[in-house]
């Protein structure tokens, strides 16, 4: 770790890509058009559970206007056997999720699609193509998958994992076990034991962008993709996969991304559009509506959480259990794993044990959203956290400082911590204005806290040195939320070249090594190591030069501020050579200069947060107001503090909605009753305060810049934070969400 | 010897045991090693789970080096937002 | 399917183009004028991010149909900077970090310049009720509010 006085990491330039943006000239998913361009439109199951008898697509094939029509046939068979899965990716799944074969498994399930010349003529075509379908009862809640007489969405599926499993077809597709030690020995020294159920409905990521591609077929074999998406290597990857192709024969450029949220790091139509490519011999574009989104993408799982934590009288926790069921939506594959594994993680203790259920039902396959599977866990435990403060007479804070981890720390989930911040960051909501602050009639306090493990994993980057001096950073991440100006900072700082003469740029996936997406928390980690790294080596070559110029050894030429100086006795020989004047004269001493870096990120390092609520509670309509909110959270170190605190209040406000007001609300049928930005109710301006934020710095030892991840942790306390002010206000736990005007008035009623 | 801790699901593939000690000095090693002491655990092993090492998480681990007292978890893949 | 020929001023400039009845605004400006500034969020008037003005008043161009455009005044998104010099909204969404995907950051450019131009003094609570129609998912709103009131300050001649 340098402990060298930084010049530009820490400050908060311009974004790079900003004037574009402001502008509208930034291009989008949906913004690029090609020459003789066709609009793909998706045919979708108005049904959440049915057989397909049969697919006519006569009737639509013989529209004018209408170029290709496809459906599942036109795909090659789904994945299965040895490659067909990929840590917690299946590409048969996918490849069914993509486009229907056997059965549509949600309202929304893509069926077939047409590429016409117009949009509205490809609307006409999915009407006239002809579905016959077995309608079959659809399995909606966690209740219902369960039930022994349930209808099985995969007859194939048995569950997998650990002893007792329910025998036969079955909608579990794991049940799984985690802990150490004995849990009833811990409860039987406890004095005090709190057990309670929560439950959480299915939410979106709401990002504002729809999905949005344009894919070319060449003839060769090849196919070039343009569209939104937090992963162009991804994309690659998986399209090769669903459509049995070489990933080296697809091309995909990442447009810029207008949010994701975990929610772009699949493909949906993607596959479909190369497919309606290559039928019809021309580029195809399809563009998402908003309802398909919300019907066919994403969303998160609903779940249903139990958990028991019992305490001595001075806080002490003596043992905790829980079980964990979450809906994964049409196909195996729900964070539940990643619910059990932050469930009790920010606390210490000897005896717990952890039971999580991956369940499937007819909603649309989940996706990963900010810290999957976390802050459904983190509003269970920190339920009965809080609820434990109050029956203990011990202030809240002050129960989580008692129990928290430190470093060295056994996590509930396995491993030891290594250094973290979390107890900082309740030192710091100790200490802050906002927490003692006086509050008023109808209103009520509330802390909670989060934990995310954050990602590392492979990244490349190149850092090209240009004639004029400055350079251009290329890397293969999409920058969903300002990560190139991130880049152009770490680069700045190694090479001493000012952060606005760098060009920060994401490339497409043949002009940059493979990187994984964007997600995860990872880019300003990861990649942003692998900048460093790409600085470095350019930083070595331009001392060689130096030492060349001079002629002397590249030992006696220390890289300063953007200049090679002379050292070790020749200083007063040679002037420092500035990199402007090294990169001029790069022809003599042996051509361009260019770093490389290409790694698998070790060591992303733990993130915390604790964060602060205030809400009024108006006892006649319901409605609860957010007053005041102050999010604190353990970064690592701030590369651009003004993002670092953006990520910090926006995961809070999407955490806020989740907690108020966003749920899908499906009728008997299963078909999505609130697919709109009207009805499925994201907060607005007018909902919020201001986000206050504490930016804890406690530096991650693996990074150069000591960055941790920083993203993800916000999402993970507001759900529990939001519940317990409102609790302080009215008297009421909520244990379900959300906490609507409706079950507000509800449970004040009672 | 590093030590490896198992999660309740791999128990019986090692004779019940929750710790296995295990000489290697790096993670191919161990996994070897593991493979040839307990073949119960091939099907684990064959589905590339991630592992941490004294407490750091890695996804896809293999010449990692281990030290003489390093502590193996075994862990599933976690997909990010 | 007959046409309809369609003569308008868009940021100052004379447009003309054909469209079909039911062909929304926003269909036309990006499809057919290539002003793909203006995004679409959702197609139902909730998002804002396809905000436009016409006449001098703020409208979510997916709610209007390209024949009632005919004989008025469109300003957009492209419109807002004066060549290549930022509108100091645009300057101060900068400065404040109040973008991180920035997909919606053209509809709230212009819907913030609708808002200065009613009211060059507005109060938080009065910026907040103006911009609802506006959805962003990235920053919870914090920096864009406080980039609206500084813009209004700078418009002021106050900063």
């Amino acid at each position: 770790m340098s402990e060298k006085k930084l010049k530009y990491v820490g400050t908060r330039p311009i974004r790079h890509d900003g004037v574009d943006k402001v502008l509208g000239k930034a291009n989008f998913g949906a913004d690029l058009n090609l020459p003789g361009m066709l609009h793909g439109k998706i045919l979708r199951s108005p049904h959440a559970h049915a057989k397909i008898i049969s697919i006519n697509t006569a009737k639509a094939e013989a529209l004018d206007g209408v170029l290709a029509v496809i459906t599942g046939d036109d795909f090659p068979p789904p994945p299965s056997g040895k490659g067909s899965v990929e840590g917690p990716q299946d590409f048969g799944d996918m490849a069914r999720n993509v486009m229907a074969r056997e059965k549509a498994l949600y309202t929304g399930h893509a069926i077939a699609a047409v590429a016409a010349t117009t949009t509205r003529i490809a609307e006409i075509a999915l009407k006239a193509i002809e579905v016959e379908y077995e309608v079959l009862e659809p399995v909606m809640t966690l209740e219902r998958a369960l039930a022994p007489d349930a209808p099985i969405l995969h007859e194939e599926m048995r569950a997998k994992g650990e002893e007792p499993l329910p025998e036969g077809p079955t909608n579990v597709a794991t049940r799984t076990v985690m802990g150490f030690g004995d849990v009833d020995e811990g409860f039987s020294s406890a004095d005090v034991v709190v057990e309670r159920e929560f439950t959480t409905e299915t939410v979106h990521q709401g990002y504002i962008e729809p999905h949005a591609v344009v894919a070319r077929s060449i003839s060769d074999g090849r196919a070039e993709v343009y569209c939104c998406t937090q992963g162009q290597f991804m994309v690659r990857k998986y399209c090769s996969k669903v459509l049995d192709m070489d990933p080296t024969q697809i091309k995909v450029t990442a447009s810029e991304i207008g949010g994701g949220f975990g929610g772009k790091t699949v493909v949906y139509a993607e596959p479909v559009s190369i497919v309606l490519a290559r039928k019809s011999g021309r580029p195809v574009k399809i563009v998402m509506s908003r309802e398909e989104v919300f019907i066919a993408t994403g969303p998160t799982s609903g779940s249903h959480i139990r958990v028991k934590i019992g305490v001595k009288n001075d806080g002490t926790i003596t043992a905790a259990d829980a079980t964990l069921n979450y809906e994964a939506g049409a196909f195996k594959g729900s964070p539940v794993m990643a619910g059990m594994m932050t469930i009790f993680s920010p606390y210490r203790m000897d005896h717990v044990r952890i039971e999580g259920f991956d369940v499937v039902v007819n909603k649309p396959k989940v996706a990963a959203y900010r810290a999957p599977g976390a802050p459904m866990a983190a509003f269970a435990t920190e339920g009965v956290m809080d609820e434990l403060a109050s029956q203990l007479g011990m202030d809240p804070v002050d129960l989580r400082l008692v129990n928290a981890v430190k470093e060295g720390d056994t996590a509930a989930y396995g491993p030891k911590f290594k250094v973290h911040g979390f107890i900082d960051t309740l030192q710091a909501v100790k200490n802050h204005p906002h927490y003692k602050a006086p509050l008023g009639p109808n209103q009520g306090r509330g802390i909670a806290c989060g934990f995310w493990f954050n990602a590392g994993m492979q990244s490349s980057a190149n850092v090209i040195l240009n004639e004029d001096g400055n350079a251009t950073v290329v890397t293969g991440n999409p920058d969903i939320g300002g990560s190139r100006t991130s880049m152009a900072l770490m680069a700045a700082e190694e090479l001493g070249i000012p952060v606005d003469k760098i060009r920060p740029v994401v490339a497409d996936t043949e002009s940059v090594g493979y990187s994984d997406l964007t997600g995860g928390s990872r880019v300003t980690f990861a990649t942003g190591m692998a900048v460093v790294e790409a600085a470095k080596d350019v930083v070595r070559q331009l001392r060689e030069r130096a030492a060349q110029t001079w002629d002397v050894s590249v030992d006696d030429v220390e890289w300063r501020d953007g200049h090679a100086v002379a050292m070790n006795g020749h200083a007063d020989d040679h002037e420092p050579l500035s990199v402007a004047a090294l990169a001029g004269s790069a022809a003599k001493t042996g051509g361009p200069i260019s770093g490389r870096a290409s790694l698998n990120a070790r060591g992303p390092g733990p993130g915390f947060a604790t964060h602060i609520c205030d809400v009024e509670v108006d006892k006649e309509t319901g409605r609860v107001s957010v007053l005041r909110y102050t999010a604190v959270q353990d970064v690592g170190r701030a590369i651009h503090p003004s993002y670092v605190e953006g990520q910090m209040q926006g995961g809070a406000v999407q955490g806020i909605g989740w907690a108020l007001n966003e749920a899908y609300m499906y009728d008997e049928k299963g078909k999505l009753q609130n697919p709109s930005f009207l009805d499925y109710r994201m907060p607005v301006a007018s909902d919020m305060p201001m986000i206050d934020t504490v930016i804890v710095e406690v530096p991650n030892p693996t990074h150069p810049y000591g960055v941790r991840g920083v993203g993800e942790t916000p999402i993970v306390p507001p759900l529990p934070a939001v519940a317990h002010a409102v609790n302080q206000a009215t008297g009421v736990r909520f244990r379900s969400l959300p906490i609507s005007p409706p079950r507000v008035l509800a449970a004040l009623d009672d | 010897m590093a030590i490896v801790v198992l999660p309740p699901a791999l128990r019986a593939a090692v004779e019940g045991s929750e710790r296995v000690q295990v000489k290697a000095e790096n993670i191919r090693e161990l996994m070897s090693t593991l493979r040839e002491r307990f073949p119960l655990l091939e099907e684990t092993l064959d589905a590339g789970p991630a592992v941490s090492i004294d407490g750091e998480i890695i996804a896809d681990p293999f010449l990692e080096k281990l030290e003489p007292d390093s502590e193996v978890h075994f862990l599933p893949q976690i997909g990010g937002g | 399917m007959a046409k309809t020929h369609v003569i308008t001023e868009v940021n100052g400039e004379e447009a003309e183009f054909l469209c079909e009845p039911g062909q929304t605004l926003l269909e036309t400006l990006r499809d057919e004028l290539n002003l793909t500034g203006t995004k679409e969020g959702c197609g139902t008037g909730d998002c804002g991010a396809c905000s436009v003005m016409l006449d001098g008043r703020l409208v979510c161009s997916c709610l209007v149909l390209s024949p009632e455009v005919d004989g008025r005044k469109l300003e957009t998104i492209e419109g807002v900077a004066d060549g290549e010099k930022l509108h100091p909204i645009q300057q101060k969404f900068l400065e404040h970090a109040a973008l991180q995907c920035g997909v919606c950051t053209p509809g709230f450019v212009v819907a913030t310049k609708a808002l200065l131009e009613k009211n060059p003094d507005p109060t938080e609570e009065e910026t907040r009720y103006w911009l609802a129609g506006n959805l962003c998912r990235c920053t919870g709103y914090d920096k864009i509010i406080r980039a609206v009131l500084d813009a209004a300050a700078e418009l002021r001649g106050e900063a």
